[in-house]
Parts: C-alpha cells; sequence; structure tokens
C-alpha cells in the first residue's frame, strides 16, 4: 500500500501532527485562527455526528489492554471542490469544531499548506507546548522533599 | 412482583413541574450555570464521568444541574444519555507512563526519579471552615524553579527492574466489554477492572477498608499516585492511522501489596491497580486494594473475605443498578401486598379456627 513508502509515511506523520493540533484546540481558538465566516465551499462526505469511543487503559498501567469507559466523539468528512476530502475526529459534541477541523485538514494537503500551517498550526503547537510548560512550572513548586525522623528506640 | 398501573399523569406532571421549581430555588438568587459547575465543582464533574462511564465534563455538569447535586441521580443520567448514541470504535490503550503529571506520590520511596509533586491536593489541609475563602481572590499560585521532568518513571519499574515485583499483567486477545456482554462468572481481570472502575466510590472505599481492617488483608503500601492529563489516540477506519482526538485528566493508583512465592516462583510482591477519569483519588486508592483483593484465584489464595468474592463485589458495586432495584420498592405494589395480605388473613383465620376446635 501506498502508505508503506518513505514519502507517504512522512506526510501521514505530518498530517497526524495537524489533526491532533486541530482536535486538541479549544474550539474559540481555533475560530480566532481559522474563521469560520471565511471557510471555503465545500461538501459533506459525512455531516458532523456524535458518538462514542471506548476508551482502553493497561491492566497495572503497562500491562495488557481493558476498557475504561467512554468518551464523546464528532467525526465529520468534506471534499473541497478542488477535489481534495479532510477529516475530522474530534472529543466531545461540537459539530462546528468538527466542520473546521476537516475543511483545515483538506485545506493543509493542498497548496494552502505553507500558509495555514503558519496561521493555525504552528500558533496551535506554540500554544500547546506553552500551557505544558506553565503547568509544569506551577507543579514544581509542589514538589516536596519529605524528611524521614529516626524512630525513637534508643538507648 | 411489580405489576403496571395506569393514570396519575395530571398529578405527575405537577410534581415535575413542581420539582423544576425546588431545583431552582429561590429565583432571587442567580441561577447556576452548568459552565460554573464545570469549572468549580470539578471532582463532583469527575466522579460523575468516571461512574457514568463517559468521559465528558459538559454533559456530566449538566446532569449535575439537572439532578439538584445528587451524584447518582447524574450518574444514571449520564448512563441513559451514552445508550443514544453510537459507538464508532475502541481508543488505543491511553499510555499512563507519559502522562503530563500534575501530581505524582509514592508511599513507598522518598527520593524517586522526577521527586514528589504534591499538586492540586486537600493532603496536608487543615480541614477547618474557610468562611472567606468565597469573598477573597486566591492567592497567585507560585512557579518552581524549573520545569519537570516532562515524563517520569513509574516508581513500580524500580523495583521490577530486580524482580521484586510481579510484572504487569500480559494477557493475549480482545480485553471483555460489560457494554456489550452481560458480566459472567469467573470474570477475568480485564472485565473486573472495566466494573470496578464505574463501580461505586462508597462501597469500594468500604470494601478496600475492609480488607485493610482484615477482612482478606493483603498489607498494601501506596507505591505511587499520579494525576495529570493523557492524549487519546485512536485509528478511524477511514484514514487508516493512528490519530489524536483530544486529551483526558486521570487518577491512576498502583499498590504494592504482601509478597507471594511459589515451587516455581521467588517470593515477590503482587500489584492491584486502580484508575479513575479526573482526579477521582479516594476512588482510584480503593479500587487498587478491591482489585487485589479479587485476584484471590490467579494468585492461589484463599477465599475469606467480602471483597475477595468477586460475584458479591462485581454484582452490586454498580450504584445505578443498586438504586435501580432499592429504588423500585417506593413504585406501587398494590396488587402484590394486597395478595400477600390476604395470604396472611388466611392463615389467622385457619390457625383461630384451629384454636376454636381446640376449645371445644
Amino acid at each position: 500500500m501506498a502508505l508503506d513508502s518513505p514519502q507517504s509515511k512522512k506526510e501521514t506523520t505530518a498530517r497526524q501532527k495537524w489533526m491532533s493540533l486541530l482536535a486538541g484546540a479549544r474550539k474559540e481558538r481555533l475560530d480566532t485562527l481559522f474563521p469560520r465566516d471565511r471557510l471555503p465551499s465545500f461538501t459533506y462526505l459525512r455531516k458532523p455526528e456524535t458518538g462514542l469511543v471506548m476508551l482502553r487503559g493497561r491492566q497495572g498501567g503497562t500491562g495488557s489492554p481493558f476498557n475504561i469507559g467512554e468518551t464523546t466523539l464528532t467525526r465529520c468528512s468534506i471534499r473541497l471542490t478542488n477535489g481534495t476530502i479532510g477529516h475530522a475526529f474530534v472529543m466531545g459534541r461540537s459539530h462546528e469544531h468538527a466542520v473546521s477541523a476537516a475543511v483545515c485538514d483538506a485545506l493543509l494537503q493542498g497548496p494552502e499548506n505553507a500558509q495555514l500551517t503558519e496561521a493555525v498550526i504552528t500558533p496551535l503547537a506554540r500554544e500547546r507546548a506553552e500551557r505544558e510548560r506553565q503547568m509544569a512550572l506551577k507543579n514544581a513548586a509542589t514538589k516536596v522533599d519529605f524528611f524521614t525522623m529516626v524512630r525513637g528506640d534508643v538507648d | 412482583m411489580y405489576v403496571a398501573v395506569k393514570g396519575g399523569e395530571k398529578a405527575i406532571d405537577a410534581a415535575h413541574r413542581l420539582l423544576g421549581e425546588e431545583r431552582r430555588g429561590n429565583p432571587e438568587i442567580p441561577e447556576i450555570t452548568t459552565t460554573q459547575i464545570g469549572e468549580q465543582l470539578t471532582l463532583a464533574v469527575d466522579r460523575v464521568m468516571t461512574e457514568g462511564s463517559l468521559y465528558d465534563r459538559e454533559l456530566a455538569a449538566v446532569a449535575i444541574k439537572q439532578a439538584r447535586g445528587d451524584l447518582i441521580e447524574a450518574i444514571f443520567l449520564i448512563r441513559a444519555s451514552r445508550t443514544t448514541l453510537p459507538r464508532y470504535g475502541y481508543s488505543t490503550p491511553i499510555e499512563t507512563s507519559d502522562m503530563l503529571i500534575r501530581r505524582r506520590i509514592s508511599a513507598a520511596f522518598k527520593d524517586m526519579p522526577g521527586g514528589q509533586i504534591l499538586g492540586p491536593t486537600f493532603d496536608y489541609t487543615h480541614r477547618l471552615l474557610e468562611f472567606e475563602a468565597s469573598e477573597t481572590p486566591a492567592a497567585p499560585v507560585e512557579t518552581g524553579p524549573a520545569d519537570l521532568d516532562r515524563t517520569m518513571p513509574r516508581v513500580l519499574d524500580l523495583i521490577g527492574a530486580e524482580g521484586l515485583i510481579e510484572a504487569a499483567s500480559s494477557t493475549s486477545g480482545e480485553p471483555g466489554d460489560l457494554t456489550r456482554e452481560p458480566l459472567a462468572f469467573p470474570a477475568d481481570r480485564d472485565l473486573r477492572l472495566q466494573s470496578l472502575v464505574r463501580g461505586d466510590e462508597g462501597f469500594l472505599l468500604a470494601l478496600g477498608y475492609s480488607t485493610q481492617r482484615g477482612y482478606g488483608r493483603s498489607h498494601p503500601f501506596a507505591g505511587e499516585i499520579r494525576y495529570g492529563e493523557v492524549s487519546v489516540s485512536f485509528t478511524p477506519e477511514e484514514l487508516g492511522f493512528e490519530i489524536e482526538i483530544g486529551a483526558i485528566d486521570i487518577t491512576e493508583c498502583e499498590m504494592i501489596n504482601q509478597f507471594k512465592g511459589s515451587a516455581g516462583v521467588p517470593p515477590q510482591f503482587t500489584r492491584g491497580y486502580g484508575l479513575s477519569f479526573g482526579q477521582c483519588e479516594r476512588k482510584a486508592m480503593s479500587m487498587a486494594l478491591v482489585d487485589r483483593a479479587l485476584r484471590v484465584r490467579e494468585l492461589d489464595e484463599e477465599q475469606t473475605a467480602p471483597a475477595q468474592d468477586e460475584e458479591f463485589v462485581l454484582s452490586h458495586a454498580d450504584n445505578v443498578q443498586a438504586t435501580g432495584f432499592v429504588e423500585h420498592l417506593k413504585l406501587p405494589h398494590y396488587v402484590d401486598f394486597q395478595a400477600e395480605l390476604e395470604l396472611l388473613r388466611r392463615l389467622r383465620r385457619e390457625v383461630q379456627g384451629l384454636d376454636q376446635e381446640a376449645a371445644e
């Protein structure tokens, strides 16, 4: 399959990265970076719809899988007028978020890639990293050193 | 037996309108919003998601508001809501080793790589009511001197390297799913864990406590408790490759328990595992105790205590099932009760008849 060639693997990796960032973005932030009133024309291959994904964990954290419980997921697939297909799979129930993410996914596969990467993907990646850094800094202040007291059974 | 009744629609409508008025409370007080519940009653939201078995903060907040803060009622609402949605598939197993840590402690090791991170916790608070808490703005949060390590080693791996603790289980095959197939006994650990995650916190707390007090003793140490964010990945059929669909907050508890040896295996510590959505730490700890207690069969231990009886534990852990059966007792049982009443009267008449015969 084409997916196995190194070239398409690289493309897959880039696409995985932007799809992750689009899915993980706060909807309000995505709307600012990629305004919904300026979406290009497209048709739905699958209108946005909400369903469930069963989340899996591992026994003992690293062992065999087990089912934890479900999460809501909204998916959407669109086709641009030039034929490019975009998909979105986004945790939660926001149809608007899934539509924006699917359109953005399609555009990123075409000539708009460089412009959209700069306008949408790079800021989302930077903000995610910054959010994680801030969280780590706050948590670092709660790092604790416990001293063990010597038990008092002395001579 | 419950026999269906008809009628009373008008009274039922009126009761529900009255419920709505009670839920709203004094109309001069601003109405609470589900956003406020989601932001400020986070641990209630976490519990409803965990036991409702559905990770969706917004839905859980709506359920809590609608249920007037009755969390079991809210869990019931979430369980009912999930049945209306189609299932798209299963996620890739989350990797808690890659967790973006917000809290991580060990009661077994003082100094471990990555350190003890208290994070947002009630531990070490004085449990004094703070009446001014709601009026004054909170003091700004401090930041630490340097970034925390992005990932932290698992504490149990520190002794695992020496072979002093059993390996985390690795069985092959698809894990069972009790939302597809009803639970049957004996149940394997995958199904037991799924059942315990959605099990009632209070019930598991009491059972875990019972194991500490000697009913199925297993000498636990909290090897590691970690809380933080993990990303969720899913492989949609139409893409054929894995993508991240978002992130969830998770609490994980790994208990280190009494060692065990056999002819073939030298003595080693055993494991109990607990997991919850959000920061349900008490739940994750209780679950880890009960998970360990329920491993009597695979560890070839003697079953002596309620917490070790999987049929007893798993059949009674689900608070939606439990509340359904307990609360159905208040629905009309008139026909049933009349039959019992009639039976009792007849028995008494017969006994009195016999007494009279004896007297004559």
